[in-house]
């Protein structure tokens, strides 16, 4: 199996009121192809920052973050931007749907960035197995959040990311459109064979991944990978 | 790094270019109304732009097919004398056709209603004009009034004095019948009729009283050719020797020349105040554009998430605001060319030719180009911080953008691009290059003066707001703060046309004050001159019999310098490096006494009240400007020719004068002793109480001496007046321009902000405020924000104006209140009103119907 994401002595400090606040502290770990994973830990304790680091949003203190063989530190914002158009796909809490496009256009996005002709028709299929197949044409004010939530999840994969990063994917839907996002999230990171790092509060959510890392202070307090759901409570 | 997507390629780079052009359409829906409105800002000024230079396109080809007309010869002379021998012998050969003008200032006289008034009379031979016509009302008169020996007016007289066709007009001691009123004349435009109202009337048979010693006459013979000779030939051969003589000329040439540049300048004048309009929609787009772009913000993060790079994302607002410039160019053009269509009526008085409407194309392309330069120009401004919008943003709304550089090269870059090209446009549009640079910078202290105002006054209003009393009062003038609000710029941009039309009104309520306090007291108010040394005596009998005091005789001797410190006047008009001018050659009428009058102040040397008996050279005293012109100072020596009679003398003293006083002020002021004989005239100053009283002293001194003129201060001021009026009326015209682009960036402001007032006005709604509230404060925002920015422009144009009154015109700053009034209440009311209609549909519909329609 070949390492998708490398994470190596990663720390993160940002400047508060002239102080330095150190968020992440000397993080390691190692994802392969197919790879799931959880990010857990309490609100502050670093899980946005550190999955923003592992996808090339940012530039760490110290430590590197090697994605997909490209150590991210030693590109420029084009070039990390290049590599998250061609193997990362994305999903966020609050869908981060372009509001002016259409179903369809949003889908269709990352794959025209890349000169992609064939775009429409695959961003078609992808709404059709997400079951959006005759809302290609509305505007996401148009649709409810479970939907919105259904294309942000066709436009993570319309490039066949290699890794697929979600942050709190069901954190603004209700209990059972959550689950129903939860279960094509993991039904299409199946079928195409991508890594998942999900950040999430939601421990059930979590307990599907192979693997937990909990944080706490920007550290990692728990690394393990799972045989059985997880059981305990975060803050 | 190999296998990265690269936009270099061919392939690619069309890729991505379509890409870039299908995400600026894309992301601009739901947004195009109010882009439409940026757009309309810019719609105004490029209109202005496009019409002034189209009308100066228009004017500049009907001066050059009307070139003949200008002149209404194919060659004139002109002298202050009558023409010499030597002249007239040349004229005598010069052969062709010939009509000869002598025009000259009298009093004229109309018989039936007793008035009289100063005015230029040109008396006439027939033939001139040989190109063009002039043309009376009625129609008719222009071709019969000489034959008839009848005479034609200006209107003015006729709006003054209800002179009617058929009354007479006196000159002198010859009536005239009036047969028509002048409506247009070749070599002058109406304007001239506000300073002195023209009456024309034969040559033959004028009373030559008035042409005696001391009137000043101008002689004019026009030349018509045709036999197709070259008449800038003739002009080449003949020129020095004119020259030599004192003898001006014209040919059609130059005087198309001088046309050209004087119209042009106009124009371009014009031009320069409707380009304020443009910069001023520039700053909205710009302004309007940096909400937008706070506003597009999740989506540049998301692209960015999904591998945009940073300049194809850029790439989609320029080429959105590239299409803004484009629409809003195209628009302004096409209002330009109806706008056009209006300006020559708008200046038809200063017009010398009729201008024939058609679009020039030249003129349409430069404007559109213009408008769309600057619109990409100020909006690659709050475009450059897409630059920094990490995509961070999106899994973090509270990201902060990446820290500003101290020096970021490309914001400089693009700022210096920015100046570069205002001054471009300015210098372009400008009569000369340096008057561009010169406005160019004026416009920069003047915006940066508005901005600073308007810093200051809205930082007042949050330290000096009420902290208690009516919640709606409060949050009114709380909502000027809200974030994107615009507020500074509206200020700057509603001010910079409230300044203009205010610092117009201060400063002509001031200059018409100061000409008006010049009568005041027991000052001169009525000057009689031309007065021949025998009328004297006889001129103040005439005054006193009317009961008005004589309170000065001016003596006044006609001169001309004939050597400066020892160097002859016609060496320094050979010396081309030196390079001649008026002062040397000019005649200068100089008077003598023993005492300073209260219009002067002496600044340097001795003044010298009576020469020795047997002084060789003559003490005498210059004013300081022309003394600096002449290169002259205390010690130095100047000979004058004093009609004939060489009189050499010494400068001793230097004097200040205030020459707006209703006065008789000199270049140059001789001792008693040595004038006395030298054939001269004499002004006589005098004051009446009031109209009537000026009216028939005017009356009874020209009754008994024709020759002699009159001018009182009510005349200057409605002269003064009716100038005034007509510059003002331009100016306000283009400060309009202004103050709709203002408007417009206003109504934009608002549409920018729309989304930010719905959420206030649900969540007031939803808190429990009722509509009657919600109105209220948005009226007290409004109200209070046409008060700032009427506010920001009135304190600068009564400051200009004061910093005017206090150090160029020397006077009291005044202000008329009501005028100023009615520019803070059709401001305020407009602001609300554009306010209330721009926000139509956010403030009467319920919290939860707002919401569902608008997010």
């Amino acid at each position: 199996m070949s390492t998708v994401l490398s994470v190596r002595g990663l720390s993160k400090t940002f400047t508060s009121a002239g102080r330095p606040l150190e968020v992440l502290k000397e993080i390691s770990f190692d994802l392969q192809a197919r790879d799931t994973c959880a990010i857990v830990g309490p609100s502050g304790s670093g899980k946005t920052t550190l999955l923003g680091l592992a996808a090339g949003l940012d530039r760490p203190t110290a430590g590197e973050v090697v994605l997909c063989g490209h150590a991210m530190s030693r590109l420029d914002e084009n070039q990390r931007a290049a590599v998250r158009n061609r193997d990362v796909g994305f999903v966020f809490q609050s869908f981060r749907l372009i509001p002016t496009l259409t179903a369809l256009e949003n889908v269709t996005v990352p794959a025209e960035l890349r000169g992609d002709q064939d775009a429409s028709r695959r961003a078609v299929d992808l709404l059709g197995s997400v079951g959006l197949a005759d809302r290609t044409g509305h505007y996401p004010a148009q649709l409810s959040g479970g939907e919105q939530q259904r294309v942000a999840l066709a436009r993570a994969f319309i490039n066949r990311p290699s890794i697929l990063f979600a942050d709190e994917p069901t954190g603004n839907l209700d209990a059972d459109t959550g689950g129903h996002i939860v279960d094509l999230l993991f039904d299409l990171n199946r079928s195409a064979g991508t890594t998942l790092v999900l950040v999430t509060h939601d421990l059930e959510l979590a307990a599907k991944t192979g693997r937990i890392i909990r944080l706490r202070g920007g550290a990692v307090v728990e690394d393990r990978p799972l045989t059985a759901p997880a059981v305990g409570v975060d803050g | 790094m190999s296998g990265m997507p690269r936009e270099s390629g061919s392939p690619r780079g069309i890729a991505v270019t379509a890409w870039v052009l299908r995400m600026a359409w894309r992301d601009s829906r739901g947004s195009r109304r109010r882009m439409g409105v940026y757009v309309l800002s810019m719609v105004i000024g490029v209109a202005a732009l496009v019409a002034i230079n189209s009308f100066g396109s228009n004017l500049e080809s009907a001066v050059d097919s009307q070139a003949r007309t200008l002149l209404g010869a194919d060659l004139s002379m002109e002298s202050s004398r009558p023409f010499p021998d030597s002249v007239e012998a040349w004229i005598g050969t010069l052969g062709g056709e010939q009509s000869r003008r002598t025009s000259f200032s009298s009093m004229v006289v109309f018989p039936r209603t007793g008035d009289t008034r100063l005015a230029t009379v040109r008396a006439m031979e027939p033939g001139f004009p040989w190109y063009g016509s002039i043309e009376t009302d009625p129609p008719g008169a222009a071709t019969g009034w000489l034959g008839h020996g009848g005479a034609l007016v200006d209107r003015t007289l006729v709006q003054q004095f209800g002179v009617e066709v058929g009354d007479s007009v006196r000159v002198g001691t010859r009536a005239y019948a009036v047969q028509g009123v002048l409506v247009k004349t070749p070599r002058e435009s109406a304007a001239v009729s506000l300073f002195s109202p023209r009456v024309y009337i034969p040559l033959a048979g004028l009373d030559t009283l008035l042409l005696d010693r001391g009137s000043r006459a101008e002689y004019e013979t026009y030349f018509r050719f045709e036999d197709g000779r070259d008449v800038e030939a003739i002009v080449d051969t003949l020129g020095p020797k004119l020259r030599a003589a004192r003898v001006g000329f014209d040919t059609v040439e130059e005087s198309r020349e001088n046309w050209d540049d004087a119209l042009s300048n106009l124009y371009r004048f014009l031009g320069l105040v409707g380009f304020i309009a443009l910069l001023l929609g520039s700053l909205g787009v710009s302004s309007a554009i940096h909400v937008y772009i706070r506003q597009r913000l999740d989506t540049v993060a998301v692209l960015r998430v999904f591998g945009a790079r940073s300049g194809p994302t850029m790439a989609i607002y320029v080429v959105q605001s590239f299409a803004m410039g484009a629409v809003g160019a195209l628009v302004g053009a096409g209002a330009g060319i109806l706008l056009q269509m209006t300006l020559p009526r708008l200046v038809a008085d200063v017009l010398p030719v009729d201008v024939a409407f058609s679009i020039a194309w030249g003129a349409v392309a430069t404007g559109v180009g213009v408008g769309v330069l600057v619109t990409v120009l100020f909006a690659l401004l709050p475009l450059l911080s897409v630059r920094n919008v990490s995509p961070l943003h999106a899994i973090r709304s509270t990201v902060e953008p990446a820290s500003r550089r101290a020096f970021d090269p490309v914001r400089a870059s693009v700022l210096s691009v920015v100046a570069v090209a205002v001054l471009l446009v300015a210098v372009m549009q400008a009569p000369s290059a340096a008057f561009g640079l010169a406005y160019a910078a004026a416009l920069a202290f003047v915006f940066l003066l508005l901005a600073g105002v308007a810093r200051l006054l809205v930082w007042a209003v949050r330290r000096y707001a009420p902290s208690s009393g009516s919640y709606t009062v409060r949050q009114g003038l709380a909502n000027l703060h809200r974030p994107n609000n615009q507020t500074r710029l509206l200020m700057l941009s509603l001010g910079i046309g409230t300044f203009l039309i205010g610092l117009m009104s201060v400063t002509e309520a001031t200059l018409l004050r100061q000409v008006a306090v010049a009568g005041d007291e027991s000052r001169a108010n009525l000057v009689f001159f031309d007065i021949q040394r025998d009328q004297a005596d006889g001129v103040e009998s005439v005054l006193r019999a009317e009961g008005l005091p004589v309170l000065e005789r001016v003596p006044i001797v006609t001169m001309r310098l004939a050597s400066v410190k020892g160097r002859s006047v016609a060496d320094i008009r050979a010396d081309s490096s030196r390079g001649e001018t008026w002062q040397f050659r000019r005649e200068y009428r100089s008077t003598y006494r023993d005492s300073l009058t209260a219009s002067e102040r002496l600044v340097a040397g001795t003044f010298v009240r009576t020469a020795e008996p047997d002084a060789a050279v003559v003490p005498i005293s210059a004013e300081r400007d022309i003394a600096a012109d002449l290169g002259i100072g205390l010690g130095d020596t100047l000979s004058w020719d004093v009609q004939g009679v060489e009189v050499p003398t010494v400068v001793s003293s230097i004097r200040e004068v205030d020459w707006r006083r209703v006065q008789t002020n000199f270049f140059f002021v001789f001792p008693k002793g040595v004038l006395e004989s030298a054939p001269q005239f004499s002004v006589i100053l005098s004051r009446a109480e009031d109209e009537a009283a000026s009216a028939a002293a005017q009356q009874a001194v020209v009754r008994g001496f024709p020759n002699v003129s009159a001018i009182d201060a009510s005349l200057v001021l409605q002269v003064f007046d009716a100038i005034f009026s007509r510059i003002e009326f331009v100016i306000r015209f283009m400060a309009l321009f202004s103050v709709l682009t203002g408007f417009v960036v206003l109504a934009g402001a608002v549409l920018s902000s729309r989304t930010q007032r719905i959420e206030e006005t649900v969540l007031l709604k939803t808190l429990g405020a009722s509509e009657g509230q919600v109105l209220r404060i948005m009226i007290v925002e409004y109200v209070a924000l046409g008060l700032l920015a009427v506010s920001t422009g009135l304190l600068l144009a009564v400051g200009t104006g004061w910093l005017l009154a206090l150090f160029v015109y020397d006077t009291p700053l005044a202000i008329e209140a009501w005028t100023l009034s009615a520019i803070v209440g059709g401001v305020v009311l407009t602001v609300l009103f554009i306010g209330a209609a721009s926000s139509r549909g956010i403030y009467r519909r319920p919290a939860l119907e707002v919401l569902r329609a608008e997010t």
